[in-house]
C-alpha cells in the first residue's frame, strides 16, 4: 500500500507541465502497437490503429473518446476477450500473445472486470453472485464465506447478501459487480463505463469505492469512458482515443490545463468550461479597446486569484473577473478566469506585462 | 356401445405412459442439442461451423416432418429399437424423434435469450466453456427452458394422439375409434374433458417451477 501511495506521490510531485515525460515507475499493462480489424458486412473495420500506452502499476489510467473510438475494444483485448490483429499486449509481465488458452484462462483470475450493464446473474443471490469466480476455481467453501464477506461489507452491501439482482438499485449492482470482480483478489480492475448507467450521485460514490478499491486493494484500475468528470474524478493518467488511435496522452492535469487535440478540448469544456460567454464579447464592442480583456488558465493556488490583487495593488488598473471557473484536480485548483483590465492604456499595458510574467496562460481576448 | 371406465383409466394410463418416456428421452435429447446449436454458432464459445451446419438442417428436417407420417416412415427403426412396430411402446420411438428436435429448438431459443454480457463476465473469470454452460447459461435460463420443457410435454400429449394409428393406444386413440367412428358423443366429450384437465395441470405447473426459479 505505501508503494501505490508512493507512486501516487511522485506523479503528483512531477505533475507542473514541463512537459516532461514522467519515467515508467512499473508496467502494469502495456499495449504495443496494438492494432485491432475485423470483417463488418464485407468492409474491413480497423477498431484499433496502432495503439501504444503504458498503465503504470498503482494507476487510475482513463481511456476517453467518442463511442465507437475504440476504447471498448481497447480494454478487452487485456483481458483477451478481444485478440489483437497484430501488435503485443503485456499484462503484468506476461506476453497476452504467446500464452496458452489454460494460461490466459489463470491469468484472467489477476484481472476483475465490471461492466456498464453490471451483468449479474439474475437468478443468484448477490452472496453466489460475488462467489462465482471463486467457485469456478478450487477455493474451499468456508474460504468463499469469508471472502465474500468481507468484499460485501467493503462495498457496503452485508445486509444484501441474500437479496437477488433485481431487488438491487443500479448503483447497488455496480457495487455487487465490484466486489465480483474483485474476489480472487485481481492486481488489475477493468472497468467498462462503470457508471454510464447511473446518475450523478450514484456515479459520485461508485467512483469513490473505486478510489478505495486502488488504495486499500492496491488495484491497478484500466478505465474507459466517455465522460471527462469520471476522468476528473478519479484518474491520474489519461488517453484520448479517436478513430482507433490515441491522440493524446499524459497526467490528467497536463491533459486538462493544456489539451493538444480538437477532442481532448471538446472533452475538457465538457467539465471545465472555458468558452467565452457571448457577454463578454458584447462588453467588447461597446468598450472599443478601452480596455484589455484577458483569459487567464492557472494551475496550482500560487496563481489566479494572488496574481489579480497583486496587479490591482501594483497598477492604477482596475481588474474585473467577468468569467471564473475553478475546479479541483487531484487536489490541485484549477481555473479560467476572463477579466477585464481598465485604466490608463499605459497601466492596462503594464499590468498586461506583469500578468504574461507569471505562471499562468493568457490569452488577450479580441 | 358405451367405452367403459377401465377402458378410459387404460387410455390415459397408455398416454401417460408414452409421454413421459417419450418426455424424459426428449428431454436427454434436445437439451444437449439446443445447447450445441447455441454454443457452436458463429461468434459463441465453442464456435465450429461444421457441428453447427450439420445439426441445424437435420434439426429442420425432422421438424417438418408431419407426425403422423414419421410414425409411419421410420417403422424399420422403431421395429430395430423396440423390436415391434406397434403397441404403445412402439409409439415412444417416433414420439421421441418428433419431439427432441422440438426441444432443441425451444432451448436453443430460451439459451439465446441469455445477455451476451453474461457470456462475457463468464469469460473474464475465465470460466472454461463447460463452466459458462452449467454455471451460466442453463441456471441463467431455467425458468425459460422448463417452460419450454412444458410446451414440448403439451405437444406429446397432441401427437400421442395419433399413435392410434400404429395400436398406440391412449385418449386420442380413445376419441377417435370409440367416439368419432362409432358416433359416441359421451366418448368425445369425456376424452376432450381428460386432455384439457391433463394440459391445464401440466402449463400450471411448469408455469409455479418457471416463476420460482426465474427471479427476473
Amino acid at each position: 500500500m505505501g508503494s501505490v501511495q508512493a507512486i501516487r506521490e511522485e506523479t503528483h510531485e512531477s505533475l507542473p507541465s514541463n512537459g516532461k515525460k514522467i519515467e515508467p515507475i512499473e508496467s502494469m499493462i502495456e499495449f504495443h502497437e496494438v492494432h485491432k480489424s475485423y470483417e463488418s458486412g464485407g468492409a474491413t473495420i480497423e477498431a484499433l490503429k496502432g495503439v501504444t500506452l503504458n498503465v503504470h502499476r498503482g494507476d487510475i489510467f482513463g481511456v476517453i473518446g467518442l463511442s465507437g473510438a475504440g476504447k471498448s475494444t481497447l480494454l478487452r483485448t487485456v483481458n483477451r476477450l478481444e485478440q489483437p490483429t497484430s501488435g503485443r499486449v503485456i499484462v503484468d509481465g506476461n506476453d497476452l500473445s504467446v500464452l496458452s488458452v489454460k494460461h490466459l484462462r489463470s491469468l484472467k483470475k489477476n484481472i476483475g472486470m465490471i461492466f456498464q450493464q453490471f451483468n449479474l446473474l439474475s437468478t443468484k443471490t448477490v452472496f453466489e453472485n460475488v462467489a462465482m469466480p471463486l467457485r469456478l476455481g478450487t477455493t474451499s467453501h468456508k474460504e468463499i464465506q469469508e471472502r465474500v464477506g468481507e468484499l460485501l461489507s467493503f462495498v457496503g452491501l452485508t445486509e444484501k447478501a441474500q437479496s437477488y439482482p433485481n431487488q438491487l438499485s443500479g448503483g447497488q449492482k455496480q457495487r455487487v459487480g465490484i466486489a465480483r470482480a474483485l474476489a480472487t483478489n485481481p492486481s488489475i480492475l477493468l472497468s467498462d463505463e462503470a457508471t454510464s448507467a447511473l446518475d450523478p450521485q450514484t456515479t459520485a460514490s461508485i467512483l469513490e469505492l473505486l478510489t478505495r478499491v486502488n488504495e486499500e486493494y492496491n488495484v491497478t484500475i484500466l478505465m474507459i469512458t466517455h465522460e471527462m468528470n469520471v476522468i476528473k474524478e478519479v484518474c491520474n493518467r489519461v488517453a484520448v482515443m479517436e478513430q482507433g488511435a490515441v491522440v493524446e496522452q499524459g497526467n490528467v492535469l497536463e491533459v486538462f490545463a493544456n489539451p493538444q487535440t480538437e477532442t481532448a478540448r471538446h472533452f475538457v469544456k465538457s467539465v471545465v468550461r472555458d468558452d467565452i460567454p457571448s457577454s463578454v464579447y458584447k462588453l467588447l464592442e461597446a468598450n472599443q479597446g478601452r480596455s484589455k480583456i484577458l483569459h487567464i488558465r492557472f494551475i496550482g493556488e500560487s496563481s489566479g486569484q494572488p496574481m489579480l490583487s497583486q496587479v490591482a495593488k501594483r497598477f492604477a488598473s482596475d481588474v474585473h473577473v467577468l468569467f471564473g471557473n475553478i475546479t479541483e484536480l487531484q487536489g490541485v485548483p484549477f481555473g479560467n478566469l476572463i477579466v477585464e483590465l481598465q485604466g490608463s492604456e499605459r497601466e492596462i499595458a503594464r499590468a498586461y506585462q506583469y500578468i504574461l510574467q507569471q505562471n499562468v496562460t493568457v490569452k488577450e481576448i479580441s | 356401445m358405451e367405452v367403459t371406465s377401465d377402458q378410459v383409466i387404460q387410455a390415459v394410463y397408455e398416454t401417460i405412459y408414452m409421454v413421459s418416456v417419450s418426455l424424459v428421452f426428449a428431454t436427454m435429447i434436445g437439451l444437449p442439442l439446443g445447447v450445441l446449436l447455441v454454443v457452436t454458432r458463429k461468434g459463441h464459445i465453442l464456435e465450429n461451423p461444421l457441428i453447427f451446419s450439420i445439426l441445424n438442417p437435420i434439426i429442420n428436417v425432422l421438424r417438418s416432418v408431419p407426425f403422423i407420417i414419421l410414425l409411419v416412415a421410420i417403422i424399420p427403426l422403431t421395429r430395430l429399437i423396440v423390436g415391434t412396430s406397434i403397441g404403445t411402446t412402439a409409439a415412444i420411438v417416433p414420439l421421441i424423434i418428433y419431439s427432441g428436435p422440438y426441444m432443441a429448438r425451444l432451448v436453443e431459443n430460451s439459451l439465446l435469450e441469455v445477455n451476451a454480457g453474461i457470456i462475457e463476465a463468464a469469460e473474464a473469470m475465465g470460466a472454461t466453456p463447460l463452466q459458462i454452460i452449467f454455471r451460466f447459461l442453463i441456471p441463467e435460463t431455467l425458468g425459460s427452458i422448463i417452460l419450454s420443457i412444458t410446451t414440448a410435454t403439451i405437444g406429446l400429449i397432441g401427437a400421442t394422439a395419433m399413435a392410434g394409428a400404429i395400436g398406440g393406444g391412449g385418449i386420442g386413440d380413445l376419441a377417435i375409434t370409440y367416439g368419432y367412428q362409432r358416433f359416441s358423443t359421451m366418448t368425445i366429450v369425456a376424452t376432450v374433458v381428460i386432455l384439457v384437465v391433463l394440459v391445464q395441470g401440466i402449463q400450471s405447473f411448469g408455469n409455479v417451477l418457471a416463476r420460482k426459479i426465474r427471479r427476473n
